[in-house]
């Protein structure tokens, strides 16, 4: 009796010792230069979301594979750490935590859901861990509070939805009707909440036919589309995504919707080579950013063909937007740790250098380059286009399309987003560039 | 009975020793902690024969109370209690009308109410800042207002502290006539009623106590996340509450919390291991409990007591 209880207590003591033998010490940094950069990365590894997670963590894989082969980030190899954002928030926060605690990562790529972006930015703030928010959209993360720590290497809701609406407005300024079809979650509201402040003041009278915000995750439309059908809008918006956006608009395709209304799809290019010529062209196409694979004018050609044509290769298929977004966080880091070590001569930063690295960081894209501002936001061109079809591509491809400034679409510094756009006036569309060649 | 008592306080020691030797395992015990006190509200059903697919709706209840009260009153000594007064007076007013259905019914009419939360906290998003959740404000911890790691430790401690609490209560309670008589709802309740006892009433007050600890543990994962979010109320999380039941083993007031330490540790390694097929992990580790100890963790350790 006694003694099964003396062998108990004696393995759970020597369980105990043993765990924290295991991990006591890991988290312990040199202020040296590390043996390995250790990048923690939060994605979408199952779930819906994982059709942007899985190939972004693909591009991830590619490019640290790439950088380690030419030496690494200041000499340093680059191990990324995956982390499935899927279960949710408790368990996020708790991988953040392990991750900093226990594999010592030296900073964060945080998340694809908003949800997720807005648990993770305040334990950047107490932990004082680099955070950097590689593709999370909500305006939220930087007009509700300061955050010295993340940084958003991509555009966000704003200039995401504000430019598809300045191209409607440019491209159909005669619409009467519209109706709106949004997944039923944060970013289908949010995002229809950004359009019609900024609708109601660029061209007001616009009169709204229905609002349907359908189930995250539906699997049939068809209400939807007799609604849309009879309702016969001049234009249909939706920012839903993924395989939703692609059921949605293989059923619309079916009844004929696509040739009674205009559609714009602010975030409808990764779901572009699955739907292949079912999407109709002739509809106002965006892609969360400029990195089109036919973007007329990139800034470096070469680079953009190189990362294109070695996804392509490694995994047979385009790269899409998340892809393209992994690939800017990544270069950020690039640029920071570079001038980091540069303002610390030749020495490895801290955290907080590291983050003052961030601050104001300007770094080249294959498209374009990017600017953080001073509140931590990155600053990245839009191109929304007329989706169209062409001999190089099997799927559908932006044409006559325009180049919106991020500095034009983004909102100031300090303001929110709804009160900005609801200061606009109609002035504004005379700023809108004239589109590029191609 | 001894011998519990003596693994309790064994595992006491061995969580206060783990949080303190590794420092960010402290943030998983205290949801592990948290999660424990809420199914230990599924362990009373449990007694009764019911399974309540949808408890996870008392766990976004505290959750949801504290994220909604922290702005006016950051007080968490004040907010843990609200939470779970809020959790009650809902497990009282739904529990009037579940109590009248058993088994499957129970389960599914539990499973729909959570969802219709679920779906409210979803839809009413100018209040509930729909899927992105409600950050919890800065709470005080009596009067103080603690730096990080000191508030960690306070709510760890709080949580232990809860644990142990209820874990006492659940105890004392299973043993009791009231308790005792929720075995007879499981056997057959007609004798219940042939001895005089109204059967429905020992299953409301089972399921008010169970609302009750259900809120409290979503009122403390709200304190250690600081971010709410629907998602706590979805049936994957009430199917989690069961799953952690089922791996703990019914067979004592402790095994809910050798479940969730059991099923948060297995989670966070197994996603630290294999981040794409954690899923698989989990699920072979809940087969394995089903197939070779029906009794859960706590089942294999008692029989080890009377091998």
């Amino acid at each position: 009796m006694t003694d099964a209880v003396t062998r108990r207590a004696a393995m759970l003591g020597a369980g105990a010792t043993a765990g924290s033998l295991l991990f006591a010490g890991s988290g312990a940094k040199a202020q040296g230069k590390p043996s390995e950069l250790r990048v923690g990365i939060t994605t979408f590894l199952s779930g819906s979301a994982s059709v942007f997670g899985v190939p972004a963590k693909q591009a991830a894989e590619l490019l640290f594979e790439e950088v380690n082969k030419a030496g690494g980030i200041g000499g340093v190899p680059v191990r990324p750490i995956f982390v499935d954002e899927a279960p949710g928030t408790d368990h996020l926060v708790g991988e953040f935590r392990r991750l900093v605690q226990n594999e010592g990562v030296q900073l964060i790529f945080a998340s694809i859901s908003s949800g997720s972006c807005l648990a993770c930015t305040p334990l950047s703030d107490e932990m004082k861990k680099t955070t950097v928010l590689w593709d999370c959209g909500t305006q939220r993360i930087f007009e509700e509070g300061q955050h010295p720590y993340a940084f958003r290497t991509q555009g966000y809701g704003t200039p995401e939805v504000l430019a598809p609406l300045l191209y409607l407005l440019k491209h159909k300024p005669d619409f009467r009707t519209l109706a709106v079809i949004n997944q039923d979650y944060a970013w289908g509201r949010d995002s229809w909440e950004l359009w019609k402040s900024a609708m109601d003041v660029l061209k007001p009278g616009v009169r709204v036919v229905a609002e349907m915000f359908p189930r995250f995750g539906a699997t049939d439309y068809s209400t939807e589309v007799t609604r849309l059908l009879a309702a016969r809008p001049d234009v249909i918006l939706s920012t839903s995504w993924g395989g939703d956006l692609v059921t949605l608009l293989r059923q619309a395709a079916e009844r004929r919707l696509f040739d009674r209304s205009t559609f714009v799809l602010p975030v409808c290019e990764p779901s572009l080579p699955t739907l292949g010529r079912t999407m109709a062209a002739g509809h106002i196409i965006g892609t969360r950013g400029d990195h089109w694979n036919n973007h007329p004018s990139p800034k470096d050609p070469a680079r953009l063909k190189r990362f294109v044509d070695a996804y392509r290769a490694k995994y047979n298929d385009y790269p899409i937007y998340p892809c393209h977004h992994m690939a800017q966080a990544i270069s950020a880091t690039q640029a920071a740790y570079a001038k980091a070590i540069a303002a610390k001569g030749g020495g490895w930063p801290n955290d907080a250098e590291l983050a003052a690295a961030f601050r104001g960081l300007t770094f080249d894209t294959p498209t374009s380059s990017i600017t953080l501002r001073e509140d931590g936001q990155g600053l990245e061109d839009q191109i929304v286009g007329i989706s169209s079809f062409n001999a190089q591509y099997p799927f559908a491809v932006p044409k006559d399309m325009i180049l919106f400034p991020a500095a034009m679409v983004s909102t100031p510094v300090g303001r929110k987003s709804v009160d900005w756009l609801k200061s606009l006036t109609p002035d504004f569309l005379n700023q809108i560039p004239a589109p590029i060649a191609g | 009975m001894k011998r519990e008592s003596l693994l309790a306080a064994l595992g006491t020691l061995a969580l206060v020793a783990c949080a303190w030797a590794v420092p960010w395992l402290k943030f998983i015990l205290t949801i592990a902690l948290a999660k424990g006190i809420a199914v230990l509200g599924i362990l009373l059903l449990l007694r009764a024969g019911q399974v309540s697919f949808g408890h996870s709706m008392f766990l976004a209840l505290g959750a949801y109370t504290v994220a909604f009260l922290a702005p006016m009153e950051s007080e968490a000594v004040l907010l843990l209690p609200a939470a779970a007064l809020v959790a009650a007076g809902f497990g009282l007013v739904i529990g009037l009308f579940l109590v009248r259905y058993r088994d499957i019914f129970f389960g599914m009419l539990n499973l729909a109410f959570a969802m219709v939360l679920y779906s409210l906290l979803e839809k009413l998003y100018s209040l509930t800042k729909g899927t992105d959740g409600i950050r919890v404000a800065a709470l005080s911890f009596a009067g103080t207002e603690p730096e990080r790691g000191t508030q960690e430790w306070i709510v760890f401690g709080i949580a232990l502290g809860l644990a142990i609490l209820f874990g006492l209560l659940v105890r004392f309670y299973l043993a009791s006539p009231m308790g005792r008589a929720l075995a007879g709802i499981k056997t057959r309740e007609t004798r219940l009623e042939f001895m005089g006892v109204p059967a429905r009433r020992v299953l409301l007050f089972a399921y008010v106590l169970s609302a009750l600890m259900g809120g409290v543990g979503g009122a403390l994962i709200a304190m250690t996340t600081r971010h709410v979010t629907p998602q706590i109320a979805y049936w994957t999380s009430s199917g989690e509450l069961v799953f952690i039941a089922i791996l703990g083993g019914a067979g004592s007031a402790l095994g809910p919390f050798l479940g969730s330490v059991a099923f948060e540790l297995v989670r966070v390694y197994a996603a630290a291991a294999v981040a794409e097929a954690w899923q698989m992990i989990l699920g072979a580790v809940l087969l394995l409990v089903i197939l070779f100890a029906p009794g859960g963790v706590w089942g294999l350790l008692s029989r080890r007591w009377r091998a």
